[in-house]
């Protein structure tokens, strides 16, 4: 695919700082030598942001390891050049390279919990890359340590700055790595997925402080992520990434707006953060993005007719209601860390109430410590309400259930879960699996159990070859098309979504959330849907709860929610969207 | 508008999820990927074969033995100060009681086998039996339980090996209760573990969110998921039983006479002989410490193999 | 940190309780009842009557349990029927000499697992990388009685370097305050008894210093090698970090928290081993006496090392545990 023409932007003439040249990087496995990137050539200007989008295993993350000389020890450049300000780094010797990192290039990596060293102090282990790179020495390094964290937006940095990363929250441990890698000065900056890991708001606020500082400061920056929205709105040049080769490369607007590759169509289709309109309303009104999208759904027969959206016309007037959730709390009792200190209390949800209507989809919305999840296991039974009441169907979920009532509730609702890779037992054949509610609740012969389980496979979209694979041996996709036929296996009549597409990349995860949105509509489910993701929930969503610290503070219909936000807190949410406000091109 | 290039996209939609790639050549469950990682380890091979030796020396040992246990062939030939070499008639030559010490070893590779398999499993029973109730029930089992074997786990286990040998009395049954009793704890706490840390799964989750009643759970989906590091630790036992079990009886217990074809006791009774025959010595602890080599090099091997850490990518 | 000590301590003291009834139950398990298992088979029955009496050995269970653990309170472990004298003055006395011999084979592990363990992980696939491994394969599988056997063969009988049995070579008069003879010979200054001391220390501890050393070696490896593909080990190396400073502060430190916890769990090896080790060169320290007790039937002292050791097993532990946290800033916060 070197063919394809790699334009950068106008604005930044002149010789690049950063150019990779026809790179490829093999990987030695014991299954043999395996290829990562192939011909990747893109050019990084000074003061440029270029941003390398792409799903995982597209080798955007091996791209910045190449150009910083930390590939893994199995990697290895077998091809191209990487010219930093002239130089290559490639044949650079290991020392020549250990000078140039930290002093001319700095990593913002990509997961804060994992990437400070946990037994030094913060503020150290910047003192350390100034010592190092020769920019100060003992105590004017630590006051300029001080200063460091200050520019990156820590509050309170003196202080901050004598702590040790675990008494650091997410947010703050990313704002020390960006103090970190900009502490000398560096020319170049490579930003590897910097906030994928944190939650939205946070989110923004760092990448505001990053693109603050560095277009300040005049850095280049290589911007490595998965969100095409973020990569348009913070970048100059977006490059797109396709198992290890670059599809397209082009100025931001343009690659957005007129797409050249299918590939990049498909990626743009997908992103929920640009598609921002309901799969049901979408299919139905036969929108030229729909369209598009249905190429990536799993194919509808003839089903596909409307059925009762909000709005819709011809909608019944009032749904039943197949949950009502009433002023539930959950309290959980912290375990004292002592033989005699006393517990303390935590207030996980906090006085929630709502009510899933029969046929539609709730989501909760919320970032992480919401208390979203707990809503959602305490909705299928696994946890109990410390007070409230849940009714599903009009009878009482929580407690003093019999045996007998119990199995008939578990059959009526199902859960999805997050990750695919811990949802399915790794012993259990596909086949297993899917059977195993059959076989637990005596549904059938034999015969007929395996006929279920092969209609199930087809309604989940899934060759039957699969039936005698392992977990193991599926991709993530597939993997939560079998955790979905698994939970349809006996005909639930609510699934609990918790989290069910977001460990999945953005192209799989849009053909999920069709999966769902069609099963809705063809066997009249409803869903709870959880989701910290705002641009998700507006794909799946008829009515949507945002939660905030146990507590629920705005509910209404998926439009009210979205475009006329109540509080606060669901605006800065909105807002925290990345890309949202970026006008979408119409391909074609 | 120019035509874009078409992409090759793969007819299974654009999926990029990685599955195990060796799981994929495989084509197999857990367990086979785990065989097959096995035979390319030249460490386990090297372990596995070890430990056929061992395990066909003792099975056929009534064959391979030129003499019976105990029997006294070349009682004439010991001096005081001389104990005859190897020789035609005697392939590794004599102890200080006339007995073939060829014929020894061999049936003594028998009492090793017997007394650390059946250890093992002893202790492997105990251990399931404890480590299962109080992973599988959580509360207050599990507290008395764990606090039970954190009791045991308090005494140097030589010395809690001991002190129960001393209960059972001077029998080679002593010394398998005895060691077979030390491991319960290690087993039982290795289970519990595993299967709090399987509990939390989310495929455990979904399984009870199907209905499935709790001793289905946790037989069908928690215990076999949480049976490799057990099994790992049963094979890695076994090496530690063979050396504690000659250790035993290198203090006296375990009872049987200093003619006993058992390693343990041989090496006992040759520290007297150090000066005039060290072969005495050398042979059985060359052979306690290639057996035990043996069942370590499988057990670590087959730890590698069944490592979630190295499967999951 | 003193409030962990404290509530530490508190937790010893129903695991000890626990392991007193074991420890009881234990004797009355025994062949031949109690009395007959504390004093030996030839006890006169005057004796047997007088034993009864002070365990009350005729009173219920429960009410015998609390008798006998009043007496353990006082101090009294009961007599060793093979020497007559008190278990507890037995263990007071050997202890020293058993504290010598594991320190110096602590010592001797410790100092040459660590670099070895590092340098192999370093060099990791390469022949000395291998080397190490089967070694410490081989060091974790050899009989700690049998590499006794074998030292004492080569160096003390054939070679004749070292000596082959005792603590001190009997014809010489030293005085010992301590009874560490190493430290005695120091502290009085009758230096060629010290070194006398040493030399005998030698063999045993290189004995029984090697099973710990392989695996804390294999530790240290597999540590350092983990550790070498930390997230953080990647950032601090694009930070532009010093080869120096990243070996000793980043990988070095946080590999030797995994270390430091394997440390402390061959405390309960060593002890076991003590008791091997010294059957073999008869070096007078509680495992060789403990190891005689055995072969003895002698019930009391079993007993009462048993539970002096638990006890003494249990702090090492709580030591091992604290200073735990002077390496791992996470476990200290909290606390």
């Amino acid at each position: 695919m070197s063919g394809v023409t790699g334009t950068t932007g106008g604005l930044f003439g002149g010789e690049p700082l950063l150019s990779v040249q026809d790179l490829e990087v093999t990987f030695r496995t014991d299954a043999g030598s395996s290829r990562a990137l192939r011909g990747v050539s893109l050019d990084v200007h000074p003061g440029e942001t270029v941003a390398v989008v792409g799903e995982s295993g597209s080798g955007k993350s091996t791209t910045a390891a190449a150009v910083l000389g930390l590939l893994a020890t199995n990697g290895k450049v077998t091809g191209g050049r990487i010219l930093f300000a002239g130089e290559d780094v490639v044949t650079m010797s290991a020392s020549d390279m250990a000078r140039l990192r930290g002093a001319q290039m700095g990593l913002v990596p990509q997961d804060p919990m994992s990437n400070l060293n946990p037994v030094r102090r913060v503020g150290a282990q910047i003192v350390e890359a100034l010592e190092d790179n020769g920019v100060a020495k003992g105590a004017a390094a630590q006051a300029r340590t001080v200063e460091l964290l200050e520019e990156a937006g820590l509050p309170d940095a003196a202080r901050r700055a004598q702590q040790y990363p675990h008494e650091f929250s997410g947010g703050m441990r990313q704002r020390a790595l960006i103090a970190m890698g900009l502490a000398a000065r560096p020319r170049l900056l490579v930003a590897d997925e910097p906030t994928s890991a944190l939650d939205v708001t946070v989110q923004r606020t760092i990448l505001d402080g990053l693109t603050s500082l560095t277009s300040r400061l005049g850095v280049a920056v290589l911007l490595i992520t998965h969100d095409l929205g973020l990569a348009a709105e913070r970048a100059d040049t977006v490059v797109v990434m396709y198992r290890g080769e670059i599809v397209e490369q082009g100025p931001a607007r343009r690659i957005l707006q007129d797409p050249q590759h299918e590939y990049t169509r498909r990626l743009i289709a997908a992103a929920p953060s640009l598609a921002s309109r309901r799969i049901a309303l979408a299919k139905e009104s036969g929108d030229a993005d729909a369209a598009a999208d249905d190429l990536l759904a799993p194919s509808l027969g003839e089903g596909a007719v409307a059925v009762s959206t909000p709005g819709a016309p011809g909608a019944p007037a009032e749904p039943d209601t197949i949950v009502e959730v009433e002023h539930v709390s959950k309290v959980f009792r912290l375990r004292g860390r002592g033989l005699f200190s006393r517990g303390t209390d935590f207030t996980a949800v906090d006085d929630v109430s709502f009510t899933v209507p029969r046929g539609r989809t709730v989501a909760l919305v919320g970032e992480s410590g919401s208390g979203k999840s707990t809503v959602a296991r305490m909705m299928l039974g696994l946890l109990e309400p410390t007070s409230g009441t849940i009714r599903f169907d009009g009878t009482d979920v929580g407690t003093g259930r019999d045996r007998a009532a119990e199995v008939a509730f578990r059959r009526r609702v199902q859960p999805i879960f997050q990750d695919p890779y811990a949802s399915l037992d790794p012993l259990f054949t596909i086949y297993r699996t899917i059977e195993e509610p059959l076989r637990a609740h005596r549904a059938g012969t034999a015969a007929e159990r395996r006929e279920r389980v092969h209609r199930l496979m087809e309604d989940v979209a899934l060759p039957t070859q699969l039936l005698r694979r392992y977990p193991g041996e599926l991709s993530g996709g597939q993997r939560q098309r079998v955790a979905i036929a698994r939970a349809l296996a006996l005909d639930p009549e609510l699934v609990v979504c918790d989290e069910a597409v977001s460990a999945l990349d953005v192209v799989v995860q849009a053909q999920i959330l069709h999966l769902l949105a069609d099963l809705q509509q063809r066997l009249g489910l409803s869903y709870l849907f959880i989701s910290h993701d705002l641009a998700v929930v507006r794909q799946i969503a008829d009515v949507v709860c945002v939660m905030e610290q146990g507590r629920i503070v705005e509910q209404g219909t998926a439009d009210e929610v979205f475009d006329a936000p109540q509080t606060a807190y669901t605006r800065t949410l909105l807002e925290a969207i990345p890309g949202r406000t970026l006008e979408l091109g119409r391909a074609g | 508008m120019s035509a874009p290039e078409v992409y090759e996209v793969p007819s299974a939609p654009l999926d990029l999820g990685r599955a195990d790639d060796e799981a994929r050549l495989a084509g197999a469950s857990h367990w086979r990927v785990a065989a097959r990682r096995l035979r390319r380890n030249p460490g386990a091979v090297v372990g596995a074969a070890i430990v056929a030796v061992f395990v066909l020396v003792a099975v056929f040992a009534p064959l391979i033995a030129p003499y019976d246990a105990g029997e006294l062939p070349g009682r004439a030939e010991i001096r005081p100060t001389y104990i005859p070499g190897p020789s035609d008639e005697y392939l590794l030559g004599l102890d200080r009681y006339g007995a073939d010490l060829f014929s020894q070893l061999v049936w003594g590779a028998r009492a090793s086998l017997l007394i650390g398999v059946l250890s093992t499993l002893l202790g492997l029973l105990g251990g399931i039996l404890l480590g299962g109730l109080a992973g599988g029930l959580g509360g207050w089992t599990d507290t008395g339980v764990m606090r039970f074997v954190d009791l045991l786990l308090a005494v140097p286990s030589l010395l809690l090996a001991v002190s129960i040998a001393a209960i059972a009395g001077p029998t080679p049954a002593a010394i398998v209760i005895a060691i077979g009793a030390v491991q319960v704890p290690i087993f039982a706490r290795l289970l519990r573990g595993s299967m709090f840390a399987q509990r939390g799964q989310d495929y455990v989750l979904a399984a009870r969110s199907l209905g499935l009643s709790r001793r289905t759970v946790t037989m069908s989906h928690v215990m076999p998921n949480s049976a490799s590091p057990v099994i790992v630790q049963a094979t890695l036992l076994l090496a530690t039983a063979v050396i504690e079990a000659a250790a035993l009886s290198f203090l006296g217990l375990g009872g049987g006479s200093p003619t006993t074809a058992e390693w343990g006791r041989m090496l006992t009774s040759a520290q007297s002989e150090l000066e005039i025959a060290p072969r005495l010595a050398l042979w059985p602890g060359a052979c306690i410490a290639v057996t035990a080599l043996g069942f370590t090099l499988f057990g670590e091997a087959l730890r590698e193999a069944l490592d979630p850490r190295s499967r999951k990518r | 940190m003193p409030r962990l000590i404290l509530r530490r301590l508190a937790l010893l003291v129903p695991t000890l309780l626990g392991l007193s009834v074991l420890l009881f139950l234990w004797v009355r398990a025994l062949p031949g009842g109690p009395a007959t298992a504390l004093l030996g088979e030839r006890a006169t029955p005057e004796a047997v009557a007088r034993l009864n009496e002070l365990y009350g050995f005729d009173k219920p269970l429960v009410q015998q349990y609390v008798t006998w653990l009043g007496q353990l309170l006082q101090g009294n472990f009961g007599v060793s029927t093979r020497t007559g004298r008190p278990v507890l003055e037995e263990f007071t006395n050997r202890f020293p000499a058993t504290i010598e011999l594991t320190v110096v084979a602590l010592i001797i592990a410790i100092g040459i697992a660590i670099p070895l363990g590092y340098v192999a992980a370093r060099r990791q696939g390469r022949p000395l990388d291998h080397l190490t491994v089967v070694a410490s394969l081989i060091g974790v599988t050899i009989p700690v009685f049998f590499l006794a056997f074998l030292l004492k063969w080569a160096f003390a009988v054939n070679l004749g370097w070292f000596p082959s049995t005792g603590r001190q070579d009997p014809t010489m008069v030293a005085t010992h305050p301590t009874g560490f003879y190493v430290l005695d010979g120091i502290l009085t200054r009758e230096f060629d008894a010290s070194w006398d001391a040493l030399m005998h220390l030698v063999l045993p501890a290189i004995a029984l210093g090697t099973i710990p050393l392989a695996i804390i070696a294999r530790i240290t490896r597999s540590s350092v090698i983990e550790v070498q593909d930390a997230d953080y080990v990647r950032t601090a190396r694009a930070k532009g970090l010093g080869a120096d400073r990243l070996r000793r502060r980043v990988i070095l430190r946080n590999a030797m928290l995994p270390v430091a916890t394997t440390i402390g769990l061959q405390v309960g090896l060593l002890l076991s081993g003590a008791v091997l080790t010294e059957t073999v060169f008869a070096f007078p320290g509680i495992g060789s006496f403990l190891a005689n007790a055995v072969f003895d039937l002698d019930y009391a002292v079993l007993q009462g090392f048993i539970l002096i050791i638990a006890v003494v097993y249990a702090l090492v532990n709580l030591f091992v545990d604290v200073s735990y946290g002077v390496i791992d800033p996470r476990t200290r916060a909290t606390r």
